[in-house]
C-alpha cells in the first residue's frame, strides 16, 4: 500500500444503522485514508446500500458519527452538507441518469448547480468528463440510446463532474458482462492513479475486488458488524475465520 | 508589456512581446470557482488585443487538475477563434492528452434545421394522425381476438385484477360521482325553477331534472369522471410496465398482454360505469328534489311523482346503454395510450394527458352519434 497517504478522509465511529425500527449494523467503526480504494463486502441484504446512504448523508445513524473530510455530517447544518455534498460524487447502481435528457445535459447538471462557469466552458468541461471515461461524441444521445456499460460510464461522467475527492459506487460491476465489469475496474482504478480521488466501493462480488481494492471490510448480517477488515487478498489466504474464509473462497457454510 | 490578473488562491500572469505573441502563465490552485473566474477575466484579454500566438506555461500550478486544462482549452478555444497559434507548456503527462484529443470545436455540427411551415407541419400532423389511426384499429383488432380468446376459454380471465379493477373505477369513484351529479341535480333544477316559476309550471323542474340526468348529463359526467381518474390510471399502469419492459417480459412468458392487462379492466369498466350512472341519476334526481320542496314549495310526495311519470324505462336504459359504451371507449383510449409509450417517464405523462383528452373527445363523439341515431329512430 505504498504511495498511499495515511490521513483519514472519512470517520465512521460507533455508528448503528437500520431502516425504522430495526439495525442492520451496529457500533461500526472505520476510517477510510485519502486516495486508497475501499471496499464494503458482505452478502445481499447486509445492509451495504443503507450503509453507503449512510455516508453520503441521505441517512441520519441512529447513533454514532460520521465525518467526511473534516466535516462531520451527522447533525450538521444544511450547509455545511451541501458543501460536504459538493466534494463527493456518487454512481448509483443503475446510473441514474434522467431520462428526459442527454448524456451532456446529464453530466452538466452539477456543474451547472454549483458553479458559475459560462455555457462554453461547460461545453469543455463535459467534453473532458466523457473523454475521460471514454464515451466522446455520445454528448447528444439520450440514456435511452445507450447501452449498459455505456449507461455506468455515463453515470461516471456525472459523478466526476466535480473532479470530487471521494467517489462512492453501489454495486459498480451489477448488470454488466465480465468484460464490461473489468473495463469499469478499469476506469475506476485508472481515475484514482491519475487524480488521486478516493474510492469507495460497495459489492458482493469478489472478482473485482481482488483486482481493484487495497482494503475492505467484510459486513455481516446475523452478528450485525464487522468481521474482517483487511487487504482482500491477505483475507483469502490467512483469515482463519471460518465465515470469511467461506465468503472469500465462494463456499456456502 | 505585462498585466497580471488575481482570483483567489490563483493568479494568472500576461506577458505581451513584440512579435505578437502573448504568454499567460498560471500560477497556484485552481478550482471550480477560481476557475470560473480566471476565465471572467481572461477571456476578454487575449482576444481583444490581437496577437498571433498564444502560449499557456502550467509549470507554476501546484496540483494540475480537470480545472486548469479547463483553462488551458478555454484560452485555446478563444485562440482558434481569434485565428492565433496556441501551445501549452509545463502541462502534466496525463493532461497533455487532452489538448491533442478534447475537440475544441462542435464535433458534430447540428444540421441546419429546414424552417417548418405552417404546411409541413400541417402536413406531419395529419401523417401522424393517419398512423395513429391504423395502430387503433389494430388495437382494437387486438382487443376484439382477446375477447374472442376469452369467450372460448373463459377461465383465463384473471378474476382477482377484475374485481380489483371494479373497485377502483367504481367504488373509488361513489364520493366524487356522487357529489358532482347531486350538484348538476341542484343547479338545473334552481336554473330552471327561475324561469318555469314565472308560468306557474313548478312541477316540470321535476320532469327536466330527470330527463336530463338519466338521458345525457348522467352518463356524460359520469364518463368523463372515469375518463379522468381511470383512463389516465390505465394508460400510467400501462406506460410504466412497458418501459421497464415488463410487458415484454409478459409475452415471453406467453401471456397475450391485450387479455392479460386489458381484459379485466374492459370487463369491470362495463359492468361498474353503467352503475355508476344509475348511482348518479339518483343523486341527481335527488339534487332537484333538495330544490323543488326548499325553493319551490312542492312536496317529495309530489315531485317523486311527477319524476316517474315522466321518465320511462327506455330513458333509464337509454342512459345505462350509453354509458356501457362510454366505459369501453375509455378503457380502449386508455390502455391503447398505454401500450404507445416508448423512452423514458416524461413519455408516461404525456401518454396519461392523451387518454384523457382523447377519451372525453370520444366520449362526446359518441354521445354525438347517439342524440342522432335517437332522432331519426326513435
Ligand atoms: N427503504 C427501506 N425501508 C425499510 N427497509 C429497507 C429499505 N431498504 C432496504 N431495506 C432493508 O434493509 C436491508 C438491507 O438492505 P440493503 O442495504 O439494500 O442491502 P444490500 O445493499 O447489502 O444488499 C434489507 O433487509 C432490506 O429489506
Ligand atoms: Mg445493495
Amino acid at each position: 500500500m505504498q504511495g498511499v497517504n495515511r490521513r483519514p478522509i472519512i470517520q465512521v465511529a460507533n455508528v448503528t444503522i437500520g431502516h425504522e425500527g430495526e439495525t442492520l449494523l451496529e457500533n461500526l467503526c472505520f476510517e477510510v485514508y485519502e486516495g486508497e480504494i475501499f471496499a464494503v463486502l458482505g452478502g445481499s441484504g447486509c445492509g451495504k446500500s443503507t450503509l453507503l446512504k449512510h455516508l453520503i448523508g441521505l441517512m441520519l445513524p441512529q447513533t454514532g458519527h460520521i465525518t467526511i473530510d473534516g466535516i462531520q455530517i451527522t447533525g450538521c447544518n444544511e450547509e455545511a452538507l451541501r458543501q460536504v455534498q459538493q466534494r463527493i460524487g456518487v454512481l448509483f447502481q443503475s446510473g441514474a441518469l434522467f431520462g428526459s435528457m442527454t448524456i451532456a445535459d446529464n453530466v452538466a447538471l452539477p456543474i451547472r448547480q454549483y458553479t458559475v462557469l459560462p455555457e462554453e466552458a461547460i461545453t469543455t468541461l463535459v467534453r473532458m468528463k466523457l473523454h475521460q471515461v471514454n464515451l466522446n461524441g455520445y454528448e447528444t444521445y439520450l440514456p435511452s440510446e445507450l447501452s449498459g456499460g455505456m449507461k455506468k460510464r455515463a453515470g461516471l461522467a456525472r459523478a466526476i463532474a466535480l473532479s470530487p475527492k471521494i467517489l462512492f459506487f453501489d454495486e459498480p460491476s451489477a448488470g454488466l458482462d465480465p468484460i464490461l465489469a473489468a473495463e469499469l475496474d478499469h476506469l475506476i482504478v485508472h481515475i484514482n492513479a491519475t487524480l488521486g480521488t478516493t474510492m469507495v466501493i460497495v459489492t458482493h462480488d469478489l472478482q473485482s475486488i481482488f483486482t481493484v481494492a487495497q482494503r475492505v471490510i467484510v459486513l455481516d448480517r446475523v452478528t450485525k458488524s464487522i468481521i474482517a477488515h483487511g487487504n482482500p487478498l491477505q483475507l483469502r489466504d490467512e483469515s482463519t475465520d471460518p465465515f470469511v474464509r467461506g465468503f472469500f473462497h465462494r463456499q456456502p457454510l | 508589456m505585462q498585466t497580471s490578473i488575481a482570483c483567489g488562491r490563483c493568479s494568472a500572469e500576461l506577458v505581451k512581446t513584440a512579435d505578437h505573441m502573448m504568454t499567460v502563465r498560471l500560477h497556484g490552485d485552481i478550482d471550480a470557482s477560481t476557475a470560473a473566474a480566471l476565465l471572467h477575466d481572461l477571456v476578454p484579454r487575449i482576444s481583444e488585443p490581437h496577437c498571433a500566438h498564444i502560449a499557456v506555461d502550467f509549470s507554476g500550478i501546484l496540483r494540475q487538475s480537470d480545472w486548469s486544462t479547463l483553462v488551458g482549452l478555454e484560452l485555446k478555444k478563444t485562440a482558434v477563434r481569434i485565428g492565433a497559434v496556441f501551445t501549452a507548456t509545463g502541462v502534466s503527462a496525463y493532461y497533455s492528452r487532452f489538448f491533442q484529443e478534447i475537440p475544441i470545436t462542435d464535433p458534430h455540427p447540428l444540421p441546419p434545421q429546414h424552417a417548418d411551415t405552417a404546411l409541413t407541419r400541417f402536413g406531419a400532423a395529419i401523417l401522424k394522425l393517419g398512423s395513429d389511426l391504423v395502430l387503433m384499429v389494430r388495437f382494437v383488432g387486438s382487443m376484439c381476438l382477446a375477447v374472442g380468446s376469452l369467450v372460448r376459454t373463459p377461465k383465463n380471465l384473471r378474476i382477482d385484477d377484475t374485481f380489483t379493477a371494479m373497485q377502483r373505477i367504481g367504488v373509488d369513484a361513489l364520493p366524487i360521482v356522487g357529489l358532482i351529479s347531486f350538484l348538476l341535480g341542484l343547479i338545473m333544477a334552481f336554473m330552471a325553477a327561475v324561469q318555469l316559476r314565472m308560468f306557474g309550471a313548478n312541477i316540470y323542474v321535476a320532469s327536466l331534472v330527470s330527463l336530463a340526468m338519466t338521458r345525457e348529463l348522467g352518463p356524460i359526467m359520469t364518463a368523463i369522471i372515469v375518463a379522468g381518474r381511470s383512463g389516465s390510471a390505465f394508460a400510467a399502469e400501462i406506460g410504466t410496465m412497458k418501459i421497464s419492459d415488463e410487458i415484454d417480459a409478459l409475452t415471453t412468458m406467453g401471456f397475450e398482454p391485450v387479455e392479460f392487462l386489458v381484459m379485466p379492466k374492459l370487463i369491470a369498466a362495463a359492468i361498474v360505469v353503467p352503475l355508476l350512472v344509475l348511482y348518479a341519476d339518483l343523486l341527481g334526481i335527488f339534487g332537484g328534489l333538495v330544490v323543488g320542496v326548499g325553493m319551490l314549495d312542492l312536496t317529495a310526495a309530489s315531485y317523486i311523482a311527477q319524476t316517474l311519470k315522466t321518465i320511462e324505462v327506455f330513458d333509464v336504459f337509454w342512459g345505462v346503454g350509453k354509458a356501457g359504451i362510454f366505459a369501453v371507449l375509455i378503457t380502449w383510449i386508455g390502455c391503447f395510450r398505454g401500450f404507445q409509450v416508448r423512452g423514458g417517464a416524461a413519455a408516461v405523462g404525456a401518454a396519461t394527458t392523451s387518454a384523457v383528452v382523447s377519451g372525453i373527445f370520444l366520449i362526446i363523439l359518441a354521445d354525438s352519434v347517439f342524440a342522432v341515431i335517437l332522432r331519426y329512430w326513435g
